[in-house]
């Protein structure tokens, strides 16, 4: 193939690239998954009680 | 990794956060310093007589590239490494992989901030835009570099959650970027110790330099800061991110367009006419991401809106993201061909970086600290909430009065160096242009003072904060967790 034909297909094919990562994003399917994802700041909040059992080697370990 | 669901609590690491105050302390630090030599230049600019007080060393051509170095390597740097390596450990739930390359990261970068701050008065440059640094220097930035991204993507390799947060996808298109553009634009034949030759020549030279300059704009200051967005809003505000969806297209589509823009630094120069174009295009495309990612930011407080009249740190970070919805607004509209005839060259140029670096990066930036010091030291908040306020408000009228009067100053240039008598001539002199910009100048100097004062509050109050007897020490603080 001629680069010049990849070089004028180009947009198309970063337009369908566009719409592959919508699609993928917007599909009802991984809806669960995202939500979970949008979660994740939030999500090691609750483990004060377990925090307080990590060991003292496991904190000098991570001094540095 | 867990196949737990990536919402359920883990037990909890330890995680590092000596190294994140120690860079979110440096951040208060280096914001002063280069703010304050900032405030030196607009002074200069106003008094000229100021330019003399240690000459050469106190010169405005040697003080400049200190000013953008400090501002976007120090000051920006040290709040990206500060919150990268919280955000990515609280959101993969694992403390920071790299052993000795973490405190490497930061002693390493410290000493390539001392080293330029030594080098540039001395007049040491490369000449080249946010690239003045010399090649020892530029090698040991790419040392510290990959330090950190074997710090960052270890340990997202080592995640204890099921997904990568998309603020660590920020992270990471920033840290691989600016590497590819450090090490292709630094490329240099050295002809000793403090002097080397670009390894490019003529127009090709001045597109690599801008594909690396506006990237560093593009990456730099935009995704690394956008993925502290995307982290502390959510945060700070006790909500969700709007659209989680929303946000992988805002990634995808901002990554790809972004580099293509770099030309529009190059308007109506040597470079070949249709690559001018191809970056006005790419530049007025980058539009809809940059608001797609700032609507979805600022939709996250939808419910939240309340919060605003009691919390500063939010407010610090929604005005953020005004800031960074009018100058992403601006720049596609100033890369327009025709709109650039006016305004290259002009001071509406460092209206526009100022309204993106003191509204955007800066305020996001300090948002960003002031949720995390409280944190690192296992407090409620900080010393003093109302100091938060004052900053605040100091930092918008300041950000303000600069990119106002920027504007003003700008046009008037742009309009007065166009203009031609009815023979041909020019009807204004050069100087007289000048002469119209004082009062400018004097409105940008008292906004970067406002500015300033604003960051003053803001190392009185990490401080007391850090130094207060509730504080504990990062070790301990790392243990339960708060906020």
């Amino acid at each position: 193939m001629d680069i010049n034909t990849l070089r004028s297909i180009s947009p198309i094919l970063v337009l369908l690239a566009f719409i592959g990562v919508c699609w993928w994003a917007f599909s009802p399917k991984r809806r669960k998954r995202f939500d979970e994802a949008a979660n994740l700041p939030f999500a090691d909040e609750n483990e004060k009680k377990d925090a307080q059992k990590t060991t003292s080697s496991e904190q000098e370990r991570d001094k540095l | 990794m867990s196949n737990d669901t990536a919402a359920s609590a883990l037990p909890a690491p330890a995680y590092n956060y000596h190294v994140v105050r120690q860079f979110s302390i440096m951040t208060i630090v280096w914001g002063v310093v280069g703010m304050a030599v900032g405030v030196l230049l607009a002074a200069q600019l106003m008094w000229p007589d100021l330019n003399d007080f240690w000459q050469p060393f106190s010169h405005f051509g040697r003080l400049r590239p200190l000013h953008t170095n400090a501002v976007i390597f120090a000051f920006g740097g040290c709040a990206l490494f500060a919150t990268s390596y919280f955000v990515v450990q609280r959101t993969c739930q694992a403390p920071l992989f790299g052993g000795f390359l973490v405190p490497f990261t930061f002693w390493g970068w410290q000493a390539v901030i001392v080293a330029a701050a030594i080098t540039l008065p001395m007049g040491f440059t490369t000449s080249k835009e946010y690239a003045e640094l010399e090649w020892p220097i530029d090698i040991l930035i790419t040392l510290v570099w990959v330090a950190y991204a074997i710090v960052f993507f270890g340990t997202i390799v080592k995640r204890r959650t099921q997904h990568i947060y998309v603020a660590n996808w920020f992270f990471g298109a920033f840290i691989i970027t600016v590497a590819v553009l450090h090490v292709v634009n630094s490329a240099a034949v050295p002809v000793h110790w403090l002097k080397s030759y670009s390894a490019y020549a003529g127009a090709a030279d001045a597109m690599i330099q801008w594909w690396y300059g506006h990237n560093a704009v593009g990456f730099f200051l935009t995704a690394g800061f956008l993925g502290i967005m995307y982290y502390f809003v959510p945060k700070q505000a006790g909500r969700p991110v709007y659209s989680y969806q929303l946000s992988i297209v805002h990634f995808w589509a901002l990554i790809s367009v972004y580099v293509w823009a770099g030309a529009h630094h190059l308007h109506y120069s040597a470079l070949p006419d249709w690559a001018q174009s191809l970056g006005m295009v790419m530049s007025l495309i980058l539009l809809a991401p940059s608001w797609g990612g700032m609507i979805n930011g600022m939709m996250t407080l939808s419910g939240a809106w309340h919060k605003l009249r009691t919390d500063p740190t939010l407010r610090f970070l929604v005005v953020s993201l005004s800031f960074y919805g009018m100058s992403t607004f601006e720049g596609p509209m100033m890369s327009i061909k025709t709109v650039n005839a006016l305004s290259h060259n002009t001071d509406w140029t460092i209206g526009h970086v100022h309204a993106g670096a003191l509204g955007w990066v800066a305020m996001i930036s300090i948002g960003s600290i002031y949720h995390l010091l409280p944190v690192l030291t296992g407090q409620k908040a900080m010393w003093s909430v109302r100091l938060i306020n004052a900053h605040f408000w100091l930092a918008t009228v300041g950000t303000v009065l600069y990119i106002a009067s920027m504007w003003v100053n700008g046009i008037t240039q742009g309009l007065m160096w166009r203009a031609f008598n009815t023979d041909g001539t020019l009807t204004y002199s050069f100087v007289e242009s000048v002469e119209a910009s004082y009062p400018g100048y004097f409105v940008r100097f008292l906004g970067g003072a406002f500015f300033l004062s604003g960051m003053l509050l803001m190392a009185y109050n990490a401080y007391r904060t850090v130094n207060s007897k509730n504080a504990i020490e990062p070790e301990k603080a790392a243990q339960p967790q708060l906020a």
